[in-house]
């Protein structure tokens, strides 16, 4: 790839004596720390940033591209592959948006089961930030204990629709499938799990010297700059902007459960921790909420074999575990959508490494990275 | 025979040729140990495809990297990056000839063993500093230049550290100073009214500075600088940076044994009843057990070989339990067994804190070494010598 990037030009204030003392390194696209096929050129004086640029589409695969040639049943298991780690989420939005196109009522019950799923998949998506943030800091076992946490979640997905990662839990219009005998036993179950754990975890790194030295104050992003960049998630979150789709502007039936958007002050690495961490707890809440009130009833609303929307155009927005997760369809009428457009949190969010990696270490930018919480199938797509 | 043996140089030649050949195999299980403890604290297995339970695994290693293609980038400074790993481990090697490994085992007893051990744990930082230099790339770069700041940072307290143990022993031979904690009765670390635990502590922590361990192990930090100064390294060199690294585990780690821990002194030297309980009952009952285990850990079906491999390390833990249950074999051979066990536990220790702490910042690194630890370890310096002075008048 020919470099055709060109670095900003560092604030004034931080301009060294002689040019000479910049460094230019290249962090990627196999550094072990990028999560993925991200590279970050960062320009270095010593050991500070003075700029980070990021390269991305080493991932690029054309997905909103793939979905004009795809009928709209055809394209949702593509949407799976973009956000891996929260596949669920993915598949609600893209399924929500072609609903409002068809203008279909869903069902309780299935809309029910999709929160419970979807919030699953929260925690997994959460869990697996985690372990590889902690494993960026050089903490390198809590990766291993939520990996085993996470094994639970996705044993639960594979117990439901046969998938553990790529799911296509969702079908245009409901569900496909109805849930399995132990399904709401075993969501208790692991909600009990989760929260015992996650007390695990606050042991582990909450209180540790050096995790709380090396996340306190790093990589800050105050709630003005979050707005300027179009951050939104747990970043926004711990900016304390308390801004969650879920309470903003309800679907799928979030309005009936009770639950709190975790806020946090500084907007530092560890209070986006912090957030993250207790939104696993809130997870865990809306679950049990969701899994005591399942309502019966039929698991799919009223969708032809053949899903032609008519001509028209859809926005459709949820809170996934990164951020804003949004989809827009437009229909031509025929069988195939004219155009789908992705909003991808992590992209989005991805946008303000280079602000916050400013005056910071190398090792912060590491950290930085881990704390966005990237995917890079949805960054690139 | 009789006389051969007497000659002065005969002892240390064999001991220095037996180290040196024993000491990559005893590196390689090291580094099995360290997988296995990191696996037992992740909740996973470790190594278990390579023989039994993984324990033939080192060797499998030891031929992998041997069998490596070596690399040298091509604009590397090669004679600098080809002696960098030769320097690591010769410097960390020679440590061990001051070591004392029990009463009858060791090289050479220098009287100033301990400014030996620390010298050449500075040069052996020179090793890393030109690896990641010459390497000509900028991971390694920055690997060297931490590995550097980071090294002579940490040597100071370690050094006053040091010191307060020598000022309490009062001597600078590795011997001598454990016949000083047998003449006092006391474990270096709990001497001068307990006082001394604190340069122990400091130590610890210095120690684990200047092996490049975790939390401490900046120079590697392999979710940063990829894998620091020796990025560039592969095959053999790089397993000679290896061994430098577990060499200057084992060397601190005996060193703070040595100093701190009583070295070769079975615990309570001085108690006369429990000589028979801690010095044979102890190992023998040790031995016996792990024997007890390797038998047990048969499966029901085992594969071809398994059985054979398990058998062999049941008869040799047997065979070393009869050599301390027999009074003659026990007196030569219970010093090593002190030493190698506190040795153990210091390794375990160094591998705990790898399994448990985030890594350190590179500004904060530094803060901890020049703000907390060098005013604290001269702090403690002066007042173990006040006290000492009061007390032995």
């Amino acid at each position: 790839m020919a470099a055709t990037t060109t670095l900003a030009p560092p604030p004034v204030e931080e301009e060294t004596f002689l040019d000479s003392n910049e460094l230019v390194l290249n962090m990627g696209p196999q550094h072990p720390s990028t999560h993925g096929v991200l590279r970050v050129i960062l320009k270095l004086d010593g050991e500070t940033v003075l700029g980070a640029d990021c390269v991305i589409g080493y991932l690029h695969r054309g997905v909103e591209k793939i979905a004009e040639n795809r009928t709209y049943q055809q394209f949702a298991p593509y949407v799976d592959r973009m956000d891996y780690v929260a596949a669920v989420s993915n598949g609600l939005g893209y399924c929500m948006a072609v609903e409002k196109l068809l203008d279909v009522e869903i069902p309780s019950r299935a809309q029910a089961v999709r929160v419970i799923l979807t919030e699953l998949n929260r925690i997994a998506s959460h869990l697996l930030w985690l372990g590889t943030h902690a494993l960026d800091i050089g903490a390198i076992t809590p990766v291993f204990l939520c990996f085993r946490e996470r094994e639970e979640v996705l044993t639960i997905f594979e117990k439901y629709c046969g998938a553990r990662l790529t799911t296509h839990a969702f079908r245009i219009g409901g569900l496909q499938y109805e849930t399995y005998d132990t399904f709401e036993k075993d969501c208790v179950a692991l909600c009990d799990l989760i929260e015992e754990k996650v007390k695990e975890y606050h042991k582990l790194l909450t209180g540790n010297r050096i995790w709380v030295k090396r996340t306190t104050g790093v990589g800050v992003l105050n709630a003005a700059d979050c707005k300027d960049y179009g951050v939104t998630g747990p970043v926004l979150r711990a900016a304390g902007v308390e801004w969650d789709l879920r309470k903003a502007q309800p679907y799928c039936g979030y309005e009936k459960y009770d639950f709190e958007v975790p806020t946090a002050t500084n907007g530092d690495t560890f209070d986006r921790y912090i957030v993250r961490m207790q939104e696993m707890e809130q997870a865990c809440r809306i679950i049990r909420q969701a899994v005591d009130s399942l309502p019966t009833g039929p698991i799919k609303g009223k969708v032809g074999k053949v899903i032609k929307p008519p001509p028209g155009e859809a926005y459709v927005s949820i809170e996934a575990p990164k951020g804003e997760l949004g989809y827009y369809v437009v229909s031509d009428g025929s069988l195939n959508p004219y155009r789908v457009r992705v909003r991808p949190p992590s992209f989005v969010n991805l946008g303000a490494l280079d602000k916050m990696c400013r005056g910071s270490l190398v090792a912060d930018v590491v950290a930085i990275i881990g704390t966005i919480d990237i995917v890079l199938g949805e960054v690139d797509r | 025979m009789e006389q051969l043996l007497d000659n002065p140089y005969v002892q240390p030649l064999i001991l220095t040729a037996v180290i040196i050949l024993v000491f990559p195999l005893i590196a390689g299980y090291i580094v099995l140990a360290e997988r296995k403890v990191l696996a037992d604290l992740q909740v996973r297995l470790g190594p278990m495809r390579v023989g039994p339970y993984g324990v033939l695994q080192p060797l499998a290693d030891a031929l992998k990297l041997m069998l490596k293609e070596d690399i040298i980038p091509s604009r590397a400074d090669r004679w600098i990056f080809w002696m960098a790993p030769v320097v690591s481990t010769f410097t960390a090697l020679s440590a061990f000839a001051v070591l004392p490994l029990s009463d009858r085992f060791f090289v050479a007893d220098v009287n100033i063993g301990i400014l030996f051990i620390l010298a050449m744990a500075s040069i052996g930082a020179l090793g890393l500093i030109l690896g990641g230099w010459s390497a000509n790339s900028k991971y390694s770069l920055m690997g060297s230049l931490r590995a550097a700041a980071q090294m002579v940072s940490y040597e100071v307290p370690l050094g006053f550290a040091t010191i307060t143990a020598i000022m309490c022993a009062g001597t600078l031979s590795m011997q001598g100073v454990i016949q000083s904690q047998l003449e006092r009765g006391v474990w270096g670390a709990f001497d001068n009214f307990g006082l001394m635990l604190v340069p122990t502590i400091l130590f610890i922590i210095a120690g684990t500075a200047e092996t490049n361990r975790a939390p401490f192990d900046l120079p590697e930090a392999e979710s940063e600088l990829v894998a620091g100064f020796h990025t560039e390294y592969s095959g053999f060199r790089w397993a000679l940076f290896f061994l430098a690294e577990y060499a200057a585990i084992v060397v601190i780690s005996s060193l703070g044994v040595t100093l701190f821990f009583g070295g070769w002194l079975r615990p309570f030297p001085n108690v006369g009843f429990l000589e028979l309980p801690l010095n044979t009952v102890f190992p023998v009952a040790l031995f016996a057990l792990i024997a007890f285990g390797c038998l047990k850990g048969v499966p029901k079906q085992p594969l071809f070989g398994f059985k054979l491999v398990m058998l062999a390390l049941a008869g040799a833990f047997l065979l070393l339990a009869a050599l301390f249950a027999l009074p003659v074999t026990n007196t030569v051979v219970i010093g090593l067994f002190w030493f190698v066990l506190k040795l153990a536990v210091m390794v375990y220790l160094f591998i705990w804190y790898r399994g448990t702490f985030p890594r350190f910042r590179y500004d904060q690194l530094m803060d901890v070494g020049w703000k907390w630890l060098i005013p604290i370890s001269m702090g403690s310096l002066i007042v173990n010598g006040a006290v000492q002075l009061l007390a032995r008048g």
